[in-house]
């Protein structure tokens, strides 16, 4: 979809990258193993597990009793006896019975004890929206884990980000929590079949412009993009940023395009208040304010938890459309303008139940 | 005092059960349910079985997995069939789905989809209804795999402690999605461990609805006297997916042959066969009629307005 690099052209899904990162990383550090539920079942977890443990053996893949809380500590555990595992969950919506350990523990781990342990640990997370996951099976909570210091945070949008900030996150000292949508499953992108890692704490220009710089996080970033292509119809080119990474996150890039662009946009797949947007506007400009003034709007998930009926989820997500309309008031501050768009194909493509 | 079965009435109910899902199991390729189902198929014995032993004004606790307590419970089938089509008439306003379905006319309270999670609600509800001096007891249901939180131990302390009002029905069909119960535990005697708690337990291996209704029953009697709370583990199989409409012998360890030896003691086809012909036929006929004018109604019925998705966040 988002043609990163230019040198490779094999093209894999966003799934596949995940697991071939995985499969890579297991094969070069047999310290590497994966667990978590349905982790060795045959759909391996969306694909990105399957049959790792017959490959690495059941001691390095293996499934878990429903028993979130526990089994984070036995991964910290296991991390700290020098193991790197990456606890793999269905739904983030299930990591909050993970919280206490995540938190208290994983987060404070090196800080408490000067460094002289650490937790290895990658956490992952499939974000949701397919059809009708309702109140408990949608949610995204990378913002709570941005919140505490000790707790690095990846959303990465493209199958090559996919890959490289797993391979990252996997070799990182420190706990990842990294976080997936469900929705980029099946998108495709050119993605280097050798290991690579990208570096964790960098952003990338996804769409180059001049007049709005618009912010995605995971899913977001393909719906902005969209939205960028609908507001060249009407002349505005926008730039589309993707952070990849939500802490640390890469705000320098953020600001020298809002710089030049003097709009910014941030559309989060995630609530607005205290979240994701709310510390981007603010660290941009605290950063620009001597600097220029520029004019800044948000969106993400409507104020409510998610309903399950297709209407009212269509409203509760912000989408090309919605965003380009955002875009085009916030730079005309009018609102006479609607764009042609067609729900985004991967979302309609999506057939239940899961 | 026990009360004779109520063959009719088990039949009527299981029949409908069964009968809704395999509505849910045709409709499902047309994508009007867009919404993953969790099917009871192979399990409704134990929710029917159970309720009829209940009374109307007791309250159950549930999961995702629903349909089968919902209706079982007396739930009302328009509102089911349009929650699940997400209309504005469905029980949560098209809000929930098939993994939130309630009805608090009949004591069936909302249901969740978090594992394990409403095990503690339900001893909650029975702290209250003890303090309140209420005759009601709280019937809490729960998959196999629900046992492996941490929250059913604390909850299962606590109930025992304050000797609470409550029956806790563990419906074990041997999986957690594909994973088998000798996969997930060394110990799969899950009433030695849980009387050790301090509650009294029974399992019931037999797949009869006979007897998890006389068993509830006699549990139910000696939990209004004080003496709860209770264990009932009953063995079962899911002959269907996990979620969804399909079967999924290929995914899970072990094989339809396991199934088979349910599949021939399956409650619908032997209380159906109690009947006599006459009865069994007007029984089947009414329930079909009731399914379809659900469906009717499910299908003319409109979608929330937009407005309804900023409604309800608070009380
Ligand atoms: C806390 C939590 N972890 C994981 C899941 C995903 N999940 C949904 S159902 C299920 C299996 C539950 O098995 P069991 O309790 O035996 O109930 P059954 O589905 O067999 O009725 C799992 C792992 C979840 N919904 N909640
Ligand atoms: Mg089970």
């Amino acid at each position: 979809m988002y043609l990163v690099d230019k040198t490779s052209s094999r093209s894999i899904t966003y799934g596949e990258a995940i697991y071939e990162a995985t499969y890579q990383e297991m094969e070069r550090d047999e310290n590497v193993i994966v667990l978590g539920l349905g982790a060795d079942d045959p759909k391996g977890l969306f694909g990105s597990t399957k049959d790792l443990h017959t490959f690495f053996g059941s001691h390095r893949s293996f499934d878990t009793p429903l028993s979130e809380d526990g089994m984070t500590g036995v991964a910290i555990g296991a991390a700290l006896a020098g193991l790197r595992p990456i606890h793999v969950h269905q739904r983030m919506d299930f990591v909050l019975l993970c919280m206490n350990q995540l938190v208290n523990l994983a987060a404070k781990t090196s800080y408490m004890f000067a460094g002289k342990q650490s937790v290895p640990l990658v956490v992952r997370n499939v974000i949701g929206r397919s059809w009708g996951q309702g109140a408990q099976h949608s949610q995204a909570f990378h913002s709570f884990f941005m919140h505490v210091p000790g707790l690095k945070v990846v959303a990465p949008t493209t199958p090559y980000d996919a890959k490289g900030t797993l391979i990252s996150s996997i070799r990182e000292n420190n706990p990842v929590i990294f976080v997936e949508h469900r929705m980029l499953y099946e998108i495709k992108g050119i993605v280097p079949e050798e290991p690579f890692a990208v570096p964790l704490g960098k952003g990338r220009i996804l769409a180059e412009g001049d007049d709005i710089t618009i912010i995605g996080i995971s899913h977001m970033v393909a719906e902005a993009l969209r939205a960028a292509a609908h507001l060249k119809e009407v002349g505005i080119t926008a730039e589309v940023i993707d952070p990849v990474t939500l802490y640390p996150m890469d705000i320098d890039l953020i600001a020298s395009s809002v710089l030049k662009t003097g709009r910014l946009l941030v559309i989060d797949c995630g609530w607005l208040n205290c979240g994701a947007s709310a510390e981007i506007i603010t660290q941009v400009f605290e950063k620009l304010q001597e600097e220029k003034s520029f004019r800044a709007a948000r969106m993400g998930f409507a104020e409510t938890p998610c309903p399950t009926t297709k209407n009212l989820e269509n409203i509760f997500y912000p989408s090309a459309k919605t965003i380009a309309m955002r875009a085009y008031k916030l730079i005309n501050m009018k609102e006479d303008w609607i764009p042609v768009s067609e729900e985004a194909k991967e979302i309609v493509a999506f057939r239940g139940p899961f | 005092m026990e009360k004779t079965p109520d063959y009719q009435r088990f039949y009527e109910k299981l029949y409908l059960i069964r009968r809704v899902e395999e509505e849910i199991i045709r409709l499902y390729p047309s994508d009007k349910i867009k919404s993953p189902v969790h099917l009871s198929i192979g399990q409704e014995f134990i929710s029917v079985g159970v309720c009829e032993a209940l009374d109307p004004h007791d309250v159950a606790f549930g999961t995702y997995r629903g349909h089968a307590l919902y209706l079982a419970k007396g739930g009302d089938i328009n509102e089911m069939i349009a929650e699940l089509y997400g209309k504005e008439a469905g029980c949560a306003r098209g809000k929930g789905g098939s993994m939130h379905l309630i009805d608090n006319k009949v004591g069936m309270m909302g249901t969740s989809a978090i594992v394990s999670t409403s095990i503690p609600h339900a001893a909650g509800y029975a702290l209250a209804l003890k303090n309140q001096k209420s005759s009601s007891l709280v019937a809490c249901f729960f998959g196999d795999g629900a046992t492996e939180e941490g929250v059913f131990y604390e909850t299962l302390n606590f109930a025992a402690l304050k000797k609470l009002p409550v029956l806790f029905i563990c419906e074990n069909n041997q999986y957690a999605i594909y994973t088998h119960i000798k996969d997930r535990m060394a110990n799969t005697d899950l009433c030695t461990r849980v009387k050790s708690f301090g509650l009294q337990t029974e399992r019931i291996e037999s797949g009869s609805i006979l007897d998890v209704y006389k068993t509830a029953q006699n549990m139910v009697e000696r939990i209004r006297q004080g003496e709860g709370p209770f264990f009932l583990e009953i063995d079962t199989y899911r002959l269907r997916d996990h979620v969804g409409p399909l079967e999924d012998w290929g995914l899970r360890k072990g094989s339809k042959e396991d199934a088979l030896k349910w599949i021939d003691k399956d409650q619908v086809s032997v209380l159906g066969g109690l009947l006599d012909d006459f009865s069994k036929k007007r029984i089947e006929a009414a329930v079909e009629k009731k399914i379809e004018d659900a469906i009717q109604y499910a299908e003319v019925s409109h979608f929330p307005e937009n407005e309804e998705l900023y409604k309800h966040v608070f009380s």
